[in-house]
């Protein structure tokens, strides 16, 4: 079993996020990065099927699309226990909207040999939610998203997956052949710690740089002018302003509702 | 606030951000609600040994992470910051692993020694006795060589993770000799005759076990005894060397937790309109806080750097150990008197940090028997 896990870099989400005033992209520059959250449960996921499958030509490669920075994160899904890893770096990829990086994803995953890709179901920062089913629809493959709980059955040959996709009502299951496309939500599993042999090792692991044209991804195709969707103005959130006191002199129950209700939240 | 260092080694800022994360994950969600339980936390040392926490300072073809004493010793303190049962159960583990690897043939090294650098098995060291603290060499558990086993009878007291422990090592008398008469034993908990008592009831740190352990016709194999017949004592002096360095780091992680929580206290509660850090009454006592937590942290890590070098550092470790408890004491203390009335309640974590400094001015060797050692070093000839 291959298996292709994308990664993301995101700014750190406690931290406060910018957008850079020359291109109104988000300004990775001025926070630290880290690995998407989800992202790691995605790993997590893609390092439990490759350890039930067993077999020494299962893997699993970690695939990220960003700037140099983002090896940070890629050395921290190696840590973890990902085998390979694979850095989409190309300046011309800069301000790549979701359907751009799909495009771009894809055109990398076309060099890797893989049976399964998993991803996190959204990112910290844009929470789209979209790129695994863009996807999916851009390789022709399965498309099994929103995975709470992840079964492969079969080895050889053609290989079902099956999902249990988190829905507002409960869960659907969802079976499908690999190849196949997985996103995973964090029910799913609890992501490994690395170790410090992991860390270790992690150096040595096998980091393979592409560029756009290694890639044969179109420069027409990606980057910020190219985007099919643009941020045409924003505004910095108001400074959050003083609360309500309410003091209860017998009344702060009837006065808490009353604020509830006024602002709709019951 | 992270604790800013200068660490020599990018693997070893790596292992300080995996400490930190293990820490704040693993380690001090648990510390506060386990502690009033008096419950020892295994599942957290079995998440440090995979994450290869375990066995830091040894050696790697065992299992061990290969780090310095500069190193290991910071990644204690991050540890005893987070929860103090832990820091120090680690620096008794590791401590627990030294007259195996120190001392071990090649044979006994190569049988035991990967299990207990990995965490499967957790160590205690048994070298004090009810009539024998400081001093040490009194100790009066006789082991009488029978055929290939030696009996053993006797009872050891304050023993870290007693009764929680896989394995024991055991300073016991061979021979009259005094210091010269004592051997080294590496016992397994199932050995029939070892039998742990019920824990001491103890002032803090009551998610660390210490108890007794009782030896009744204990019979050990002579395979299991760690370097020469009589060798015992120099051992257990060798592994208290390195145990004081790992308390001093674990006093000023307890410390270091104290001033952040009393700072950030300090700069929330505000009275006659000013928040109290604004009140030099207030800000100098952090100041003073902070000052010694900086010098206990250099002292530590220049006694740790000259045994990394393989100069003499048993002063300096005393040193450090002396040094480095007395100021948690003062801090712990100090940070209660910060919080005011809320400091001596249990609502807060500063109470319990004060009462945890208190061990560690009496465990491997009282901060009298420091200055005994370094004044002992001053009229050497």
């Amino acid at each position: 079993m291959k298996i292709v896990v994308c990664v993301k870099q995101v700014p750190d989400t406690w931290a406060e996020k910018r957008l850079a005033p020359a291109d109104s992209t988000v300004d990775r520059e001025s926070v630290d990065g880290v690995i998407n959250e989800l992202d790691e449960y995605a790993i997590e996921e893609a390092l439990r099927i490759k350890e039930s499958a067993g077999g020494a030509d299962s893997t699993v490669t970690v695939l990220t699309m960003g700037p140099e920075k983002a090896t940070e994160s890629i050395r921290k899904a190696l840590s973890m226990g990902a085998d390979a890893a694979v850095h989409l770096l190309d300046d011309a990829l800069h301000g790549s909207d979701a359907l751009q990086t799909s495009y771009a994803l894809a055109q990398a995953l076309g060099t890797l040999e893989w049976d399964l890709v998993v991803l996190g179901s959204e990112s910290t920062d844009a929470r789209m939610s979209v790129l695994p089913a863009m996807l999916a629809e851009r390789l022709g493959v399965s498309q099994l998203t929103f995975a709470r709980k992840v079964e492969v059955a079969g080895s050889n040959g053609s290989t079902t997956v099956r999902i249990e996709r988190l829905t507002e009502a409960g869960y659907d299951v969802i079976e499908g052949s690999t190849p196949a496309v997985i996103s995973v939500v964090e029910k799913i599993n609890e992501p490994r710690y690395p170790s410090f042999k992991g860390i270790m090792a992690a150096k040595k692991k096998p980091l393979t740089t592409l560029t756009i044209a290694d890639a044969g991804i179109e420069s027409g195709g990606v980057g910020l002018a190219a985007a099919s969707t643009a941020v045409t103005g924003f505004t910095e959130a108001p400074p959050r302003s003083a609360g309500t006191i309410v003091n209860d002199e017998g009344e702060g129950g009837r006065k808490l509702a009353e604020f509830l209700a006024a602002k709709k939240f019951v | 606030m992270p604790v800013e260092r200068a660490l020599p080694t990018e693997e070893a800022v790596a292992l300080l951000e995996l400490t930190r994360e293990l820490a704040a994950g693993e380690v001090a969600p648990h510390a506060a609600a386990m502690e009033e339980r008096g419950d020892f936390p295994r599942e957290v040392f079995c998440t440090l040994g995979e994450a290869g926490l375990l066995g830091l300072p040894y050696a790697e073809e065992y299992g061990g992470g290969v780090q310095p004493y500069e190193v290991y010793l910071q990644v204690l303190e991050e540890l005893a910051a987070a929860w103090l049962a832990v820091g120090l159960g680690v620096s008794v583990h590791t401590l627990a692993c030294f007259p195996l690897a120190a001392y071990g043939s090649a044979q006994q090294r190569t049988r035991w020694l990967p299990e207990m650098l990995a965490g499967n098995l957790l160590g205690a060291y048994c070298l004090s006795e009810a009539g024998s603290g400081s001093d040490a060499a009194a100790l009066r558990t006789r082991a009488v060589r029978q055929g290939e086993d030696y009996v053993v009878n006797g009872s050891k007291a304050w023993v870290t993770h007693g009764g929680e422990a896989d394995f024991y090592n055991l300073m016991v008398r061979t021979s009259e000799d005094g210091p010269r008469g004592i051997s080294t034993l590496l016992a397994p908990a199932d050995t029939p005759g070892l039998t742990p008592q019920p824990p001491e009831r103890k002032m803090g740190m009551r998610s660390s076990p210490t108890a007794s352990i009782a030896l009744d016709d204990a019979r050990v194999p002579v395979g299991r005894r760690l370097g020469e017949e009589g060798q015992g004592f120099s051992i257990a002096l060798a592994a208290l060397d390195g145990g004081r360095l790992g308390i001093a780091a674990c006093a000023v992680g307890v410390a270091q937790a104290a001033l952040d929580a009393a700072s950030a206290y300090a700069r929330e509660r505000r009275q006659f309109g000013h928040a109290i850090v604004e009140y030099q009454g207030i800000s100098f006592l952090l100041a003073d806080m902070a000052t010694g937590i900086e010098a206990a942290r250099a002292l530590y890590l220049a006694a740790a750097r000259r045994r990394d070098a393989g100069l003499e550092y048993a002063p300096q470790a005393a040193m450090a150990k002396l040094f480095a408890t007395d100021t948690a004491m003062r801090v712990t203390t100090d940070a209660v008197q910060v919080f005011g009335g809320y400091g001596y309640t249990r609502d807060y974590p500063v109470e319990r940090y004060m009462r945890e400094a208190k061990v560690l001015q009496i465990v491997e060797g009282t901060n009298q028997v420091q200055r005994l050692v370094i004044g002992r070093s001053l009229t050497k000839p």
